[in-house]
């Protein structure tokens, strides 16, 4: 049995007379890269900001590493967090910012800058120390917090949307940097984000919220595999949902089969006839949409495929297709709250 | 490129016309300064000198410049501080929020309507009914606050606005204190800002008058003995004076200025020329 790092406990918060975190229960264990996945507004940098000491809880608990720290100091909670857009401090150089923590717990000159430059050579960093914040770039900024961030030696670190500063090229190899300063660390991240990719990519636990609740906590597979309702499904993406004799049901676009000129006798009733209304070449796939009637947005259907069996039988914008599926891949959703 | 249109041309020639307005009173007080010991209070010049001001530091007849003008400098820096005291907390204080903040906030601003002379009055009323004698460092001292901290405080709460608090949490997170976070974070974050206050206060105390007449006692300040000069005082050494205060006043702002593009230099909140 693994130990737990953090634990919520009915946590909520409300703002006046809205609820942003509606008694939320989750449990994080040790050593893991936890993603908060959602759209915005769905609670998810709320309850991180909360985990942090940022935002005072109004319902509930909150314990880490089996402590109550619900009431506790930011910097008494054996958490420390990495803001959006990093908050470095604009009036000191990287060193400073690095030792800012060890300054303020009055450790001497010599000492704190041997730490801060030892916490520096671990982002590689150590060519910028004497450069302020506005004269590094977004990707050595994030480095810079990220340091910052370690000099309090946190068994947590928190980290709200890190990547979403970033242009697309950096923010993928950051992201490999992020997972692997987790490994090699072995302290738990909890990384607040609104992307699919990002969460899916690094999760070893994807928690999924919506309107201040979770709607799904899992393995990044489990989330994907099996949504567990119509929510998590469309916001995961990559998913068909169908409403079958059964229920509704979502079923992977890459599982799905298309077939030009006509349906196969043995598809049965998990089969949908409609017209190709998009194509996406992206590269090692391609994206077919089919809609069934081009009214209605729910008729919509993505199929994937693998170039080759596309080319093998290709479609065009107009064409009239079959889609189908198999039991086997059928996942059946519950029924989505509100 | 946008096209020329009449009214562009008018707007150029009103703003123009405003800059004179403007500057105009100003340099010419400060060419007639140079006149000769022979010339007069109006153009021409006859001839080119110091006269004036050398007789400016000399005893005058009426008035004693030197004194007043010594008064008129310790008040605005004692303002200028003393208004920064006030305003810096009063500004964290509404930005954090707290019952009747708004009130006291509203209060503060709508002093600003009040007729200066009216605030005068009542402060010098207030000190002679409670016995307490008028002076220029104290009675003349909150005159002048009633002045600067409302305009203080409206910079001030600008300033707190715009300030990310990211800043402080995590400086909070990294275990600072509550006054550590403002001491190592926020005041250097802000201190281009507060010396634009310190500058601000110490400029309306230095030049103020209708706040200063009936609350500031026996003693002149400058602008009360410049303005009993212009019914005695017949000769240039009237614009001499005015060249000198000018010229404080351009000093100090310029030196103000300096250290605020500097700072924001140090921060990055200015791209380097």
């Amino acid at each position: 049995m693994p130990t737990k790092d953090v634990e919520l406990i009915g946590l909520t918060k409300r703002f006046g007379d809205s609820v942003a975190v509606k008694a939320i229960d989750l449990q994080i264990y040790e050593a893991s890269y936890c993603c908060l996945l959602g759209p915005s507004g769905c609670g998810k940098s709320t309850t991180l900001r909360m985990i942090a000491g940022h935002e005072e809880v109004s319902e509930g608990d909150i314990l880490v590493k089996g402590r109550q720290v619900t009431w506790q100091q930011p910097s008494k909670r054996g958490t420390a967090m990495m803001f959006q857009n990093y908050g470095l401090f604009p009036h000191l150089n990287v060193e400073e910012n690095v030792a800012f923590s060890l300054r303020m717990q009055g450790v001497g000159k010599a000492e704190r800058s041997r730490r801060a430059r030892e916490l520096i050579e671990l982002v590689e960093m150590q060519a910028y120390l004497h450069r302020r914040p506005h004269e590094l770039s977004g990707g050595q900024q994030q480095r810079v917090a990220l340091a910052r961030a370690l000099s309090t030696e946190p068994s947590i670190l928190l980290l709200d949307e890190p990547l979403s500063a970033l242009d697309p090229f950096l923010r993928i190899r950051m992201r490999e940097e992020l997972k692997r300063f987790q490994r090699e660390l072995g302290i738990t991240f909890i990384h607040v984000t609104h992307s699919q990719d990002e969460a899916l990519a690094l999760g070893d636990q994807v928690v999924v919220m919506q309107d201040g609740e979770i709607r799904q906590s899992g393995t990044a597979r489990e989330v994907y595999d099996t949504p567990s309702n119509e929510f998590v499904a469309r916001f995961i993406g990559g998913h068909n949902i169908l409403k079958t004799e059964t229920g509704t049901v979502s079923v992977r676009a890459d599982h799905m089969d298309l077939h030009v000129g006509g349906l196969p006798s043995e598809a049965g009733a998990r089969a949908r006839l409609g017209q190709v209304v998009a194509l996406e070449y992206q590269g090692s796939r391609i994206r077919v949409t089919v809609s069934e009637n081009p009214d209605q947005d729910e008729a919509r259907h993505v199929v994937e495929l693998s170039d080759r069996s596309f080319y093998a039988a290709p479609a065009n914008p107009g064409d009239a297709v079959g889609i189908s599926w198999s039991a086997a891949d059928e996942h059946l959703l519950a029924p989505t709250h509100a | 490129m946008i096209p020329r249109s009449p009214l562009s041309l008018f707007l150029k020639v009103l703003m123009g016309l405003f800059l004179l307005f403007l500057y105009g009173p100003t340099l010419t007080i400060m060419i007639l300064s140079f006149q000769g010991p022979q010339g007069g209070l109006t153009f021409p010049l006859k001839d080119v000198s110091l006269h004036w001001f050398s007789s400016l530091f000399q005893e005058q007849r009426v008035g004693d410049i030197g004194s007043s003008f010594r008064r008129s400098l310790t008040l605005a820096v004692l303002v200028m501080f003393v208004n920064v005291l006030i305003v810096v907390p009063a500004g964290l204080a509404l930005r954090r929020g707290f019952r009747g903040s708004r009130v006291i906030f509203t209060l503060t601003i709508a002093s600003l309507v009040v007729p200066s002379i009216l605030v005068s009055m009542g402060i010098g009323l207030l000190f002679s009914q409670t016995g307490v004698e008028a002076n220029w460092y104290t009675s003349g001292l909150g005159a002048h606050l009633t002045w600067t901290v409302p305009f203080g405080v409206l910079i001030m709460i600008g300033v707190f606005a715009r300030l990310n608090p990211t800043y402080e949490e995590a400086a909070r997170d990294a275990g600072a204190s509550r006054w550590q976070s403002f001491r190592f974070v926020v005041l250097p974050i802000i201190l281009p800002n507060i010396v634009g206050v310190l500058l601000f206060g110490f400029s309306l105390s230095y030049d103020e008058m209708p706040r200063t007449v009936l609350a500031g006692g026996a003693h002149n300040t400058l602008p009360l003995e410049i303005f009993a000069m212009t019914s005695n005082v017949t000769t240039p050494v009237l614009y001499a004076l005015g060249t000198i205060t000018t010229l404080v006043s351009f000093v100090v702002i310029s030196l103000t200025l300096l250290f605020i593009t500097l700072a924001r230099r140090r921060t990055g909140a200015v791209k380097k020329a």
